[in-house]
Parts: C-alpha cells; structure tokens; sequence
C-alpha cells in the first residue's frame, strides 16, 4: 500500500470521507515509509507509532460516523521545536535531554483538534539557528534529493531540514516548521516543497521554543500550494496566550486557490539581481515572470534599497533576542544539568556542554551587542535599520504592488561541511531574511531544476495578512513548473 | 569595531558559558567575522528614523489582573534535573 503515501492531503481528505481508505491504513503506510527512510535519511529525531496508530484509530471512528475535522486523519511530522505532550521536545538541543513538556502548543493543539495524527518529531538545526541542518545534536538530516548521476549527499537546508526532508521523501503528508530568517522557505526550496511563512502574528508562539521573538512564525511545508493552504488554515489562530497573536479570523486559504491572477501587480526588485547569481536562478525567475504575465498578472520593476542591509540587521537583531531567550537554560528547571563547585560554576559548565557552537557564537554576539555601551551603535542602529527596510515594501504596497517575486535562494543545496565559514552560511538566507525582518507573508514554490537536476523555488512576498494573495499566484507557478519527485534511491 | 580575547571571555562569563583558552582564541576570530559582517550598517543614514517596536501595528493587547491558572507545581516540578517536595534544587548559595 505504498502508494498512500503519494496522495496530497486534498486527495487523501476526500478518500478518507468517501471511506474508501481509512487513517489507520494511511497512517501504516507513512510508520512504513518512515521505518525504510529514516536511517538513510534522519529526518525523524522522535517516531511516535502508537500514538500514531491511536489517533489514526480515533479519527477512522469519527469517519465511520459522518464526523470530523478539516484534518481528520491526516498524518503529519511536527519540528522539534514545537512543544507536544509527553513527546520529546528538544530543539534538537543537548541542552534540553529528556524534556517531555506538560502541554502543548497552541500550534499542534489546532491540528489535533482539526483531527490531524502525529506521527514524530522532526530534525532541525539546534534552535533553529542554522541553514544547513547541520547544526542539529541530533545529526545531519540527508536531502532526498542527488545531483544527477551523484551519490554525495546533500544537505537539505535548515532550519527546518527535517521537515522538508520528510515531506519531500514521503515520510509525512505535511509538517509543521517555523522560519525566523528563511527557515520554511530555504529548505523548501532545496528539497522541491512548497513552504510559507505567514505574517508575523498570524500563528500563535506559545509552546513554540523561542529563538528570536520579534521574528520567529511558524507555518507549514507540503507537496502542493494547496496543501500548504490546507495545513495553515489549521495552524493560523487568536490566541489570547500569545500578546502578538493577531485579533483578525482566519480566512479558508483554500478558496483562494485558482482564483484569477489577472490584473495582480508583481513587482520585481532589481536589488535581488546579485552578482555571482547562477545562470539558472536568473532563468528561472525569468520563467516565473513569463509565467504570472501569461497568467494576466501586471509586471513592474521596483526598487528594495535597504535589501542588502536586512543580514546584517538580523544578525545583530536575532542573536541579541536568542540571548535573552536561552538565558532560561541554566539547569535548573529542565534538561542537561553538569555540575560544578557553586551554582554559577554550575550555570557555566551546563551551557558549556550543552549548547552547541553555533547557537554559543549567537548568544555571545547577542550579549555583546546589548551589554553596556553597545547597545545603541549596534541594536538600536539594527532596530532603526529595520524601521528602514520596512518603509521600502510600505512603499511598494503604497504604489499598489500586490506581491513580490523573487528567487528563494542564491543557489541549489550543497554539500554538508561544504560551508565552513559562519557569515558564507548566512547568506543563504540573503532573499528570506528581509520577509522576517518586515513581519511580511512568504512562500516558496517550487518552479525548476538546476542545471545538475536539484530543486530550486520561487518566492513571492505578499502585504500583511494576504497569504490569499501568495496562494492565488504560487498555484498559477505550480502549474506551469509542475511537481517535482526525487528518486527513491533509499528503498531499494 | 572588533573584539579581543579578553573581551570574548568577559561576555562569555556574562553568558554563563564556560570557555577554554583555545575555544576564546577561535570564537575571537569568528565573532570578529560577524562583527565585520554588521559593520556595513554604518553605511545607512538613520537620522530621524525611529526604531522598529512592532512589524504588526496593533495596540497591546491587555487582559484582566486574575488567576487563570495553577495547582500544577508537580507539573512544573517535572523536568527538572533535580527537585525535591516541588522545590528546583540547586547548589548551595548562600552559607
């Protein structure tokens, strides 16, 4: 029954209505996948079969009897950094050994209420503090994906290397992700997923593992525009445990889907022209601009002038919030404690063992740039930058600019330890970073190949709160780029 | 603007993250790698422009000064690598 595992949730929601599958059979189908996949790939960190096989259970009864929820019985991978009941919840941090939370997100709480089934917790960069998911305690998570007649692996991007992996290697339907950076978009883009990042607000933050507060989001990766419509539906919510929570109802993303283009303004910034840019990126956006023409969408260049200065803002702006936010592992209240000859020595030795050296660097540039006499000439500059660069879209929005199209990354997936030097890995996210740093809606589409056959995404950035909008135009991508499959070279 | 090792150490001490001698030399060279990397914003003119408080404009949310939570010490209690009668242990602090 292998072939559960290639419908999109679309299909599979109305196969499980018409009760022509059941949840337990789809639910099988992904524990079997993952139980083949995983080694090779290691997306998993967490398999929870029987809980799986429970609520596949509970949901297949609430079929039998007409009910159910938007997800009922869709089997889904969750990122470490989401906190679930009972289950492991790490970050995929030392730090946090053995914590298994006494709640759960407000995130995962909607898709289990939608009836959605879990079926583990997925690998990411430790913290989400990575693009590479190299940096995750857990080990590296392989990209399904192989440059065409290569057997190196690759990475598949991060932070949320593990969810990407999963969906793209058919070990989950969808999963759920967070992006403070570029981190839905990155990975989606390099391992052929649709991901999008919302505006900040939309989906709640409590139970998610805090990185940078002021720019963490989550949302979903999926095989489809739809499906990703599908998922943030369930996600997105008013949550009065989360402050910037955004009071406004979420609309059914699913209607916006093959609704007309035509008309839509696209701008496209001539500062995301960067030099050294592969020949095939350049095409592809030149293919993704014919495509939203053909399509009836109006195109006009614009200007972004504050781009290249959204990294190094966000580098002083997310380490400096990541200080302050992993100042509660301390050994006290959960996870890794090493002891020590006094409470500070104590304090000293478990960050020491327990962090992990990028997540180290972030949090002492991060105390260094808010501790006295620095804070003005570096976060309060940051924080005016930002200001900045925000000013740039109201602008474009102002001159009535319905979305952006970008490419995704500067380049396809690499190799792992391919990247050594921490500000070279950062500019994998030189497309992604501005989105965050403005609180704007982003999705990455899939739309092409590069020339040695690895996947590689558009972006469109949308207004506040108009993910309508970016569904509406990455399914007219999908169309025309179509699906994109890696080989299953690890099931033979 | 750059950082010696020294200064490395001392915002590690006030990161609480115990650094070797070898670990600060190579953390030097990389945060300095950063340092660089930020130091492109001095090319921004931000005279006038106020900093960024919220990406969303939305009034603060308030809610009612009342209890709607507790009773779950055990709870709280659970995780932790050392407690004892629901209390976090730690090293001794104070003689």
């Amino acid at each position: 029954m292998t072939d559960l595992t290639r419908l999109t949730i679309a299909e599979a929601r109305e196969k499980l209505r018409a009760r022509e599958i059941s949840s337990s059979e789809l639910t099988g189908a992904f524990l079997d996948a993952i139980e083949t996949a995983n080694p090779h790939l290691n997306a998993y960190v967490k398999v929870t079969p029987e809980k799986a096989r429970e609520m596949a259970k509970a949901s297949d009864e609430r079929l039998a009897k007409g009910e159910g929820g938007e997800l009922e019985g869709i089997p889904l991978g969750i990122k470490d950094l989401f906190a679930t009941e009972g289950v492991h919840t790490q970050a995929c941090s030392h730090i946090l050994d053995r914590f298994e939370p006494r709640y759960e997100s407000t995130v995962t709480a909607n898709l289990w209420a939608d009836g959605a089934v879990m079926l583990g917790k997925l690998n990411m960069d430790e913290f989400a503090m990575g693009s590479s998911n190299e940096t995750s305690y857990y080990g590296q998570v392989v990209n399904p994906w192989k440059k065409e007649g290569s057997n190196q692996a690759l990475v598949p991007g991060g932070s949320s290397g593990g969810s990407a992996a999963a969906v793209a290697a058919r070990l989950c339907m969808g999963a759920t992700a967070t992006d403070t950076g570029g981190s839905i978009r990155q990975p989606a883009a390099f391992t052929g997923t649709v991901g999008i990042k919302p505006t900040y607000g939309r989906c709640s933050r409590w139970g998610t593992v805090a990185f940078a507060s002021s720019l963490d989001q989550a949302g979903p990766i999926a095989h489809t525009v739809r499906d990703s419509a599908i998922l943030l539906k369930s996600m997105a919510s008013v949550d009065p445990k989360d402050t910037t929570s955004v009071d406004r109802p979420v609309p059914n993303y699913e209607d916006a889907i093959g609704r007309s283009v035509k008309g839509l303004k696209i701008g496209i910034p001539s500062e995301y022209r960067v030099e050294g840019m592969p020949a095939a990126i350049d095409e592809l956006w030149q293919r993704g601009i014919e495509w939203l023409k053909d399509a009836g969408a109006e195109i006009v260049e614009l200007s972004l002038p504050h781009t290249k200065y959204a990294l190094p803002a966000y580098y002083i702006v997310a380490p400096a919030e990541a200080s302050s936010n992993l100042a509660r592992y301390d050994g006290v209240r959960y996870g890794l404690r090493e002891s020590g000859k006094d409470i500070i020595d104590m304090y000293e030795n478990t960050r020491a063992a327990g962090f992990g050296d990028e997540v180290k660097r972030r949090v002492l540039i991060g105390t260094y740039v808010l501790s006295a006499g620095y804070y003005d000439a570096y976060y309060l500059k940051a924080q005016k930058v930002r200001t900045l660069i925000k000013r740039d879209f109201d602008i474009a929005w102002a001159d009535g600019v319905d979305a952006i199209l970008t490419p995704t990354t500067p380049d396809a997936a690499f190799a792992p330890g391919e990247i050594t030097d921490p500000v070279t890995m950062y500019l994998n996210d030189v497309f992604t970073v501005t989105v965050n740093m403005a609180g704007l809606p982003g999705i990455s589409v899939p739309a092409g190949l590069s020339e040695s056959g690895l996947p590689l995404g558009l972006q469109l950035i949308g207004k506040p709160f108009e993910e309508e909008t970016l569904f509406q135009l990455g399914q007219v991508i999908e169309d025309a780029a179509g699906r994109f499959q890696p080989q299953e070279w690890w099931a033979s | 603007m750059s950082v010696d090792i020294d200064t490395v150490k001392r915002v590690a001490r006030l990161a609480r993250i115990k650094v070797s001698d070898q670990e600060a030399e190579r953390m030097t060279g990389e945060l300095n790698g950063i340092l660089q990397f930020v130091e492109q914003l001095g090319e921004v003119d931000i005279s006038g422009v106020e900093p960024m408080t919220s990406v969303v404009e939305q009034t603060m949310k308030k809610r009612q000064d009342k209890v709607t939570d507790g009773n779950k010490a055990g709870d709280i209690v659970a995780n932790a690598p050392v407690s004892e009668d629901n209390f976090f242990v730690v090293p001794k602090v104070v003689e």
